[in-house]
């Protein structure tokens, strides 16, 4: 093994860059796992969704990826809103969102991701845009634009979201339906609105979240699965649902993954989110930032 | 019915199915009939801790592939140091060990915390083991690993009718421990677990201990399940060992078919194993995922209690006694204060 100083430095770099685009993704997992107990394994999926839905408009109409993603937002958000519909009535209304509810986002995934193999095929897709290619040189760090256009994003997209969770009223209910229901109730807030809303917007962030993970490298419909133990490893060392407390998490995950590949091949990267879950689970089950 | 007897009654039973395989005379019989029999052991294995526990594994395919490189790894060994070559229930044994030692650690670090944890470690679980056996030369490494099948063995002829009767009575053995759980306080305790932890672990009920019996025993069956397969397919790879279509049939099977029981489990995985079988030769392999996809969201939304729900339900004009139970709070927990 060579170590070298400006070898550490840079897997460093693009592991902080990295782990922006990775806060971006766990977003929307700390809305629906973190905040409103609903175990969406099926969030990678969506992702992909969202990969292809901006790889559409780009090889079709030439739209810049984010530009599209941001267009359609609102139709994730319906689909999450549907979803959720679904899922209250089929299984939380019920009272049996545990072993069935795990087992409907379980299906769903899986359908989403043959749908797309059965549509698009197992070739990777990528997508064309002007920051794609270039590299800034700052001294001795090399940074891609293509990684550091959807990180800077990421953490637009991320305040986005904590300044309507803490200014808005809508947000400020959907923090409140994770404490209280019942109060909530009494406020004459119907909580399963306010859920089906937070729901929705935690789908929607899948298609931005989507259109940075084809924008930093080419996609095929199974590479949502190595998303997921990220993901929840990430969700779970932030503290369940906070933000801030997710983007230290992901930019943490980002370094050591990103310093695993740099010394010991990139072969090896998988097995570190796991490894920061079970040590999560093990040690500190309320995360860095929990509440 | 005590446990000997329904024993005996399966080996009877399995007689026949060997029988019958037998006297169609074609070989494929037992090639299909191989993989179905594996998804019962894979779905009774899965239903032992989903099931009765309620606690949901989406890494059948991690214990699965554990017991076929556990089988190839000693075939390795075998070849290079010219050893005895070890039979084949032993290779089963072995792999079911290896699983059951990794399912059971995998209990002790997760099932403290809440089940949706258990569920999304068991996901990880899958991609670390992966990653492990992909930079495990060894066993062949991502380029994968041969595996030279026997053409014969002595009494019975091909050795793939060896393997199908290998699986063949391990289908038993599956079948008649989960029964025998079922009835016994063993299984009382997995179902006080599944209806309600809080209060079981109120009454006395030492539930992380049941727990780890649960995932030990169901990790190990599904390891059992996999030491043969390397034999069977020849060529052991990882992407396709670790597939997700082993997570999601083991699942899809018993909700299918009904989980409160070991019979759900049989039913889903003969049902739908035949199905994807058939569907595989006439339509495509990908279709076929998808229809196992669609048919698991369609019936843990339409039809909770699975096939065996269904039949129950039309058989006394009344819904399964828990079903009832469950309708009355219509509100999750904490709601109510």
């Amino acid at each position: 093994m060579i170590f070298s100083f400006d070898l550490l430095v840079n897997a460093i770099v693009s592991g902080i860059l990295i782990g922006g685009f990775y806060a971006a993704v766990t977003s929307g997992v700390s809305l629906s796992f973190g905040i409103l107990d609903i175990v969406n394994i099926a969030h990678p999926a969506f992702i992909i969704l969202g990969s292809y839905v901006a790889y559409i408009a780009n090889a079709t109409f030439g739209i810049d990826p984010i530009i599209a993603a941001i267009i359609a937002t609102p139709l994730f958000y319906v689909l999450g809103a549907v979803i959720y519909q679904v899922y209250y009535v089929a299984f939380e209304k019920r009272g049996q969102e545990s072993l069935r509810g795990l087992a409907f986002f379980f299906g769903l995934l899986f359908i989403t991701e043959v749908t797309l193999v059965l549509y698009f095929g197992v070739d990777y897709r990528y997508v064309d845009a002007r920051y794609i290619g270039p590299t800034l040189h700052l001294g001795m760090i090399d940074v891609p634009l293509r990684i550091l256009v959807p990180f800077l994003v990421s953490l637009l997209l991320i305040a986005v979201l904590q300044l309507i969770l803490t200014r808005t009223f809508i947000g400020r209910a959907i923090m409140a339906v994770a404490q209280d229901q019942l109060a909530l109730r009494l406020m004459a807030v119907d909580p399963v609105r306010i859920k089906r809303i937070a729901f929705g917007i935690s789908i929607a962030t899948a298609s931005l979240a989507g259109a940075f993970l084809i924008i930093i490298q080419p996609v095929e419909p199974s590479v949502g699965r190595e998303y997921i133990g990220r993901v929840f490893a990430i969700c779970v060392l932030g503290g369940m649902g906070s933000l801030p407390g997710t983007v230290i998490a992901a930019m943490l995950l980002g370094i050591v993954e990103s310093l695993t590949a740099t010394f010991y091949g990139p072969s090896w990267a998988p097995a570190v989110s796991f490894g920061f879950l079970l040590l999560t689970l093990a040690v500190r089950p309320a995360g860095l930032l929990g509440r | 019915m005590r446990t000997p007897l329904f024993f005996l009654m399966w080996l009877g039973i399995a007689a026949v199915v060997f029988g019958l395989a037998l006297s169609s005379g074609n070989d494929y019989v037992f090639f299909a009939g191989y993989v179905v029999l594996q998804y019962v052991v894979l779905s009774t294995a899965w239903n032992i801790l989903g099931g009765y526990c309620g606690y949901v594994n989406f890494g059948s395919a991690a214990f699965f592939a554990l017991g076929a490189y556990s089988t190839v790894a000693i075939y390795k060994f075998i070849t290079e140091n010219e050893f005895y070559r070890l039979p084949m229930p032993v290779l089963i044994l072995i792999g079911g060990a290896v699983s059951g030692l990794v399912g059971f650690g995998m209990g002790y670090l997760t099932l403290r915390l809440r089940g949706a944890f258990f569920a999304i470690a068991t996901l990880a679980l899958a991609v670390v083991l992966q990653t492990l056996i992909v930079n495990w030369d060894f066993v062949g490494g991502s380029r994968g690993a041969y595996i030279v099948r026997p053409e014969e063995i002595a009494p019975i002829g091909p050795y793939i009718r060896y393997l199908f009767l290998c699986m063949l009575l391990l289908a038993v053995a599956a079948i008649t421990i989960a029964r025998l759980i079922e009835h016994s306080r063993l299984g009382y305790g997995f179902a006080t677990i599944r209806d309600d932890e809080l209060a079981a672990e109120a009454a006395g009920v030492p539930t992380l201990k049941l727990k780890l019996i649960a995932t030990t025993i169901s990790g190990a069956l599904m390891g059992m399940a996999g030491a043969p397969f390397p034999y069977y397919i020849g060529y052991l790879q990882p992407a396709s060992t670790f597939g997700l279509d082993y997570a999601v049939n083991s699942i899809a099977m018993p909700l299918i078919g009904g989980t409160t029981s070991w019979i759900g489990p049989l039913v889903g995985a003969i049902l739908l194993g035949s199905l994807q079988q058939i569907a595989t030769v006439t339509i495509s392999s990908a279709v076929n995922l998808l229809i196992v996809g669609l048919l698991l969201v369609g019936f843990v939304i339409v039809a909770p209690n699975g096939i065996v729900g269904l039949v129950q339900t039309y058989l006394r004009r009344k819904p399964p006694e828990f079903v009832g139970r469950r309708h009355v709070e219509t509100q999750s927990p904490e709601t109510v204060p």
